[in-house]
């Protein structure tokens, strides 16, 4: 086996040993510090980011909260300018209609007391109406003239019999 | 030219440039060789890739950026967060193996982590390494390690000889383990190869085939014995600073 040949062995432990070192410090210098370098600024950058977005999350909610707060004062407020104005309103209403009931009543008065104006000045009519036409009836039927008194008592007679 | 198709040919070192520093042989070998392809690829792919320093990661810069996080991770969840200095040793590991693996599976190249020296050099280093750090972290205490706690006093003589032994074998099982891996892996490749051409053009799709799944199965095991090596790494170290038992 080739690799057993002891005349071999110190080229190889010397170029191993220098390669090694040389390795080494090319590793520990160079690479190890410029790799770990990028990945701890990425962290930072990660860690830095993630808090920035808590930061605004925070933000975000406040706002809402504020908003949310703005929002309900609002509504509050116009519900009572709602209600106020509903019950302005309902007053005015139970105002005009009151004045529009006595208004009423009044027209109702009025035209009661003209109906019974009438129907007294019609009832009033129709007996001297009644009288006259009995009268006339009376002369032409039996050729007899009847006094006026005598039909007038015999009219009011028939009507409050018919009453 | 038996010798030059024989499936360990590949294995051999080749001295491309001869030096001598004195008496000791520092050639510069095929090994040597792609030890430098090896670091110089690795270095290229995590500066290159990160050159954008984007702060949306494209291809490239997602798998510089996962290999990192890959081993940062293996270390908090295996040694912990006083595993973070050994960071950089352990990253040059995974990454001086995996791409000493990965570089293998070209056609062609030396596969460095086939030599067991090598493989036993490095495995040496972290086992060294991690006795070090014990014995400075906790002085004497460091040697209750071999000692199991909760032990019957009969049974910590045959206990404590096993746990020593087996203290001692770790270098030898770490190293062991990826080089038989690639050894294998790159041996049978290389046989299957020598069979699709013997076996000619009416029976040779069948050991061809077979390489073509062999060849997946290899580039597996390039990444699986990366992490293995580097998470017994871990394990060690974490047993050495932690006396866990």
């Amino acid at each position: 086996m080739p690799q057993l040949n002891i005349a071999d062995f110190p080229p190889q432990l010397v170029w191993l040993a220098i390669t090694f070192v040389i390795l080494y410090f090319l590793m520990a210098k160079v690479a190890i510090p410029g790799i770990s370098e990028v990945l701890e600024s990425r962290q930072n950058r990660i860690s830095s980011d993630l808090e920035e977005a808590r930061r605004l999350s925070e933000d975000a909610d406040k706002a809402k909260a504020d908003y949310e707060q703005a929002l309900a004062e609002a509504r509050a407020k116009a519900h009572g300018i709602v209600s106020e104005l509903k019950a302005s309103m309902a007053k005015e209403q139970e105002a005009s209609k009151a004045e529009l009931d006595a208004e009423l009543a009044k027209k109702a008065k009025a035209a009661e007391a003209s109906i019974r104006e009438a129907k007294e000045t019609a009832l009033s009519h129709v007996r001297e109406i009644a009288a006259e036409t009995a009268k006339s009836a009376v002369t032409k039927l039996v050729a007899i003239d009847v006094s006026d008194k005598d039909v007038e008592a015999a009219v009011a007679g028939s009507m409050k019999g018919e009453a | 030219m038996a010798a030059e198709h024989s499936p360990l040919a590949q294995f051999e070192i080749k001295r491309l440039i001869p030096m001598d520093v004195g008496g000791l042989d520092v050639s510069f070998t095929n090994a040597s060789l792609f030890m430098v392809i090896a670091i110089a690829a690795i270095t290229l792919f995590l500066t290159w890739s990160m050159r954008g320093r984007a702060m949306v990661p494209g291809r490239m810069q997602s798998m510089a950026e996962i290999s990192y996080e890959f081993i940062a991770n293996m270390i908090k969840d295996n040694v912990g967060s006083d595993g973070r200095k050994y960071f950089p040793f352990i990253f040059t590991l995974f990454m001086f193996v995996l791409f000493c693996n990965l570089l293998g599976m070209i056609p062609y190249t030396f596969t460095v982590t086939s030599q067991i020296i090598v493989t036993f050099a490095l495995a040496a280093v972290v086992f060294v390494g991690v006795t070090i750090i014990g014995i400075i972290r906790h002085g004497f205490k460091f040697l209750t390690f071999f000692v199991p706690s909760g032990v019957p006093f009969v049974l910590l003589i045959i206990l404590v000889p096993i746990e020593i032994i087996s203290y001692f074998v770790r270098p030898i099982s770490l190293s062991v383990r990826l080089f038989a891996n690639m050894l294998a892996g790159h041996t049978l490749l290389k046989v299957f190869g020598g069979f699709v051409v013997s076996l000619g053009i009416y029976l040779g799709w069948l050991p061809l085939g077979f390489i073509v799944v062999l060849t997946g199965l290899e580039f597996l095991v390039a990444f699986l014995q990366a992490y293995v090596f580097a998470i017994l790494s871990c394990l060690y170290l974490n047993d050495a600073l932690h006396l866990h038992h």
